[in-house]
């Protein structure tokens, strides 16, 4: 249980790091908060020659309210993100998600780049991210890129930032309007992750008819998801006409590559998978016509 | 592999050091400060035996490394009362049974400890919700439960 060793590099700005990232090619890997990395180098599921420590990286951290967005650095912890008032207000489904992310001790290390970067398919940041339609920003020497979350996660544990990139920042569009926003999943235990589970974002117009959707799925295939045929029959109908039980089964039917192992068969996975998103929409959904 | 220069501040007293950049902090409590409280059960960030405070912070000691602490204030099992005296979470583990064979207490401690001082209040799912990145096999938690809600309702708590 003891890492194989690695060169420790610790730079100060953003461009010193994608310099050294760019450098060093792959054998070096960014270490934020570690609470992925370092278990997986302590059982040495993974090695690296290089690790490059972004905890004096100025200018990664902090939660910034923008015009109709918020922008939060990559190296914000999960608790800070959990204490924010402005996330709790402006970007509800990020601050449901933090407290199950694993337990208070690994929040207060874990960043909210780390957990998109590391891209569990079990996590719970990535689906928010998904459901939300969130911006990352990617720097490299070349300078800064932006990448739709839809087009972030590329395969398991894998996404579009290259061996000499850097995700710096990730924003969140903020839902004017009637909204609601809920997570449910189920875990075998409190902070483990979770078998499956659902987050569900939902506006509606001044009819009570649904106008803004997103879906995100987690634990339900290689790669987070969304739920694109659900979201589309939940389009435009009265939120009260949705049947939350139908759209769970919509939103998981089509799904090819759901984990099967020892924790949970695939169809049972399905089957969690359809009704944690019946029970998020169901919660979403009544804050939504509350407000 | 080049070692690395670092201070960490360790129970107030300044401990510098060269170290390997993959020797954990909870490595270098035990073995370079030889502060052996601080327990080691699955290295791998599950079981919370080895939780200290960094900055004040609860956190895993197992999934820091050394060098990242550099120049942070640690507080182990050994800084958190003063020789001798047991603090208040301390003694409420003793008054209501809180440990058996005492492996997984100094982590339970520290964990309870940040816990307790961020929630003056906490109902009995608020502290199993604190509690449950701690793992204990002897005591089925019930004291361990009970030591937390009589620690939270002590001024020092």
């Amino acid at each position: 249980m003891k890492p194989a060793p690695f060169e420790y590099h610790a730079p100060t700005t953003p461009a010193e790091a994608v310099d050294l990232l760019s450098g060093l090619g792959d054998g070096a890997k960014v270490l934020a908060g570690g609470q992925s990395l370092v278990p997986m180098l302590a059982l040495r599921l993974a090695v690296f020659e290089h690790l490059v420590d972004v905890r004096r990286v100025e200018g990664i951290r902090g939660i910034e309210r923008q015009n109709g967005t918020v922008r939060i650095g990559a190296g914000t912890t999960q608790a800070a993100i959990e204490r924010s008032p402005e996330v709790a207000a402006a970007v509800p489904l990020l601050a449901r998600a933090t407290p199950l992310i694993g337990h208070f001790q690994i929040r207060n290390r874990g960043t909210l780049g780390g957990s998109l970067a590391h891209a569990d398919p079990a996590a719970e940041y990535p689906a928010v991210a998904l459901a939300l339609d969130a911006e990352l920003e990617i720097l490299s020497a070349q300078g800064t890129r932006r990448v739709r979350a839809g087009d972030f996660f590329t395969g398991l544990w894998t996404t579009a930032v290259a061996d000499d990139e850097l995700l710096t920042a990730v924003t969140f569009p903020v839902w004017a309007g009637r909204g609601g926003f809920a997570v449910d999943e189920v875990a075998r235990r409190h902070g483990d992750f979770a078998l499956a589970g659902a987050c569900v974002a939902v506006g509606l117009d001044g009819e009570g008819r649904v106008d803004r959707c997103g879906i995100g799925l987690f634990g339900l295939g290689p790669v987070p998801l969304r739920a694109p045929a659900a979201e589309s029959a939940a389009w435009g109908l009265a939120a009260g006409d949705v049947d939350p039980v139908e759209l769970g089964r919509a939103a998981t039917a089509d799904l090819a590559e759901v984990p099967d192992d020892l924790h949970a068969p695939a169809d049972y996975r399905r089957r969690v998978g359809a009704v944690t998103v019946a029970r998020a929409w169901r919660r979403a959904v009544e804050e939504a016509q509350g407000g | 592999m080049a070692e690395v220069p670092i201070e960490v501040h360790v129970n107030g007293t300044a401990r510098p050091a060269t170290v390997e950049p993959r020797l954990t902090l909870a490595d270098f409590l035990r073995e370079r400060c030889h502060l052996t409280g601080t327990h080691l059960g699955c290295e791998h960030g599950v079981c919370g035996a080895c939780t200290v405070l960094l900055d004040g912070e609860a956190v895993r000691s197992c999934l820091v490394f050394a060098v990242q602490a550099d120049g942070a204030e640690v507080t182990t099992i050994e800084g958190i009362a003063p020789d001798g005296e047991l603090s208040p979470v301390q003694a409420a583990f003793r008054d209501h049974h809180g440990l058996q064979c005492g492996f997984c207490t100094p982590g339970f401690v520290l964990s309870a400890t940040a816990f307790l001082r961020d929630h003056h209040q906490p109902s009995d799912d608020e502290i199993r919700t604190g509690l449950s990145g701690n793992l204990c096999r002897c005591t089925g938690y019930q004291g361990i439960l009970v030591a937390v809600r009589a620690a939270a309702g002590t001024a020092a708590g």
